[in-house]
């Protein structure tokens, strides 16, 4: 299946636009935050893609690069969402949501999965991120709260093994406090294992000399990112 | 004459002891061996300690065995997923005991353990809470923590095919986690959808030799657990 087709078959799926991204908000919404994530996946790649927002990068991916998609329960080739009358229950997904194997998949087991993920197979995986440090710590799986429920699933498998780390995420909380900062408050995923920062306002390369803004959202100025960040930001 | 075969789930089930350590395979409901589970709850063993990526969903499944008080202690990635709240509400009142791994450690613990190897390094979870306490060592100038093996006493496994040997394959992300506990267990115990006269399988395609299992029960038609949650479906 050439990619322009597989594309176009994840576009068909595309839930009606959500009206909170519609809204008069400055920057860039969800759906072209994976729009530029997709623009930097290249022709061949293998690629992991995270729940929320990263799944939505697979419908961007430009046309004439062909991807293919692991998913960490056993798959790679996975096709989007099936129609009502083709979901096989023991076809899912990480989220657990039914999928499609294309032509060409495979399945296997859980340790040959994570051989992928571990052994430096998979070239590109997106997550989200609940905080992400000026040297690349990624804070995506527990606020550490007492009463919270720990789960990590397989985050932490994914940062330490494939080989680039792109993070999609809101610049800041949704009480604006910041999401880049000098050093992570919350556990660990991994250490220095974020290697570009999509959010709403700039795309930022992590760099040895901290985060460098590669490109601003239109009407947003470097100044206003800098504001709304806990570290430091690089001018490119 | 070899023949694996067992009479009903209640009989595969009937030697699980007390304080046994179960493996259940099963990636949310995809390849989770309901009718063993619920074969196991009417047999009534306690204190088990269970392996499994969730905690089960509902009120029926692996769910239902933790709500019906027979687990001292699970060891999972991700206990929480849409529809859990029996794991969640025992562990916040201090009833359950949780052991939380990584996805892919989990994994490769449970190949280790089938495979006879007690322990070994990896990165996945290098400065992160969940390596505190164990053995950290230095490869080729990069930091792994030490993990061990996982074994269990018996292993409650489902297939889409079985053959007298208990040569096994799977239908697709079912697969998951069922090789490589299969691999694990002293006693693994497979409900299989279809059971094949030996040489149907060919044995280009056998996913799981038939020396790594011990039962084979017939389950024609298994109850789908998202069908039973949705229904509000309760076990026993």
């Amino acid at each position: 299946m050439s990619n322009l087709t597989m594309s176009s078959l994840f576009m068909s799926k595309i839930s009606q636009h959500n009206h909170e991204d519609a809204s008069d908000k400055i920057g860039w919404d969800r759906e072209q935050m994976a729009q530029k994530a997709a623009q930097d996946i290249p022709d061949g790649a293998y690629v992991n893609l995270g729940i929320g927002i990263p799944e939505k990068v697979a419908r961007y991916v430009p046309e004439g690069r062909e991807v293919i998609y692991h998913t960490e329960n056993g798959l790679l080739g996975m096709g989007p969402t099936p129609e009502d009358d083709e979901i096989d229950f023991e076809l899912i997904n990480a989220g657990k949501k039914p999928v499609s194997a294309i032509a060409g998949a495979a399945y296997f087991h859980h340790a040959d999965s994570f051989a992928m993920i571990r052994g430096k197979h998979i070239d590109v995986c997106v997550l989200g991120a609940m905080q992400v440090s000026a040297k690349g710590d990624l804070a995506n799986w527990s606020t550490g709260a007492v009463d919270a429920i720990p789960a990590v699933g397989g985050a932490m498998d994914l940062v330490a093994g494939v080989k680039t780390i792109f993070v999609i995420t809101q610049h800041t909380t949704k009480q604006g406090e910041p999401k880049l900062i000098e050093h992570c408050s919350y556990p660990l995923t991994g250490q220095g294992v974020v290697s570009r920062i999509y959010t709403d306002l700039a795309v930022i390369k992590v760099t040895e000399r901290g985060l460098e803004v590669v490109e601003l959202a239109p009407g947003v100025d470097f100044d206003y990112v800098q504001q709304r960040t806990g570290c430091e930001l690089l001018r490119s | 004459m070899i023949d694996k075969r067992i009479a009903s789930c209640r009989d595969a089930v009937a030697d699980i002891f007390d304080g046994a350590t179960v493996m259940i395979g099963g990636f949310g409901e995809a390849g989770s061996p309901i009718e063993l589970i619920h074969a196991l709850i009417d047999h009534g063993a306690r204190n088990l300690t269970v392996i499994n990526n969730n905690t089960g969903s509902g009120h029926v499944g692996l769910a239902a065995l933790i709500e019906n008080g027979q687990v001292g202690k699970m060891i999972c990635s991700f206990p929480r997923t849409a529809n859990s709240t029996v794991f969640p509400d025992l562990y916040r009142a201090g009833k359950i005991e949780l052991e939380l791994v990584p996805q892919g450690t989990l994994a490769e613990r449970i190949r280790a353990g089938g495979a006879g190897i007690p322990a070994f390094y990896t990165a996945t979870s290098v400065g992160t809470p969940l390596a505190d306490g164990k053995k950290h060592e230095m490869f080729d100038g990069q930091e792994f923590v030490q993990e061990r093996g996982l074994t269990a006493d018996f292993a409650l496994i489902k297939s889409l095919n079985a053959d007298r040997y208990g040569n096994l394959i799977y239908n697709k992300t079912a697969r998951n986690f069922a090789p490589i506990m299969a691999m694990a267990a002293k006693c693994t115990v497979v409900q299989t959808q279809v059971f094949v006269e030996a040489g149907d399988i060919d044995p280009e395609v056998v996913v799981t030799p038939g020396i790594f299992v011990n039962r084979i029960v017939t389950v024609e038609n298994p109850a789908q657990e998202s069908k039973l949650v949705s229904a509000g479906v309760t076990y026993p």
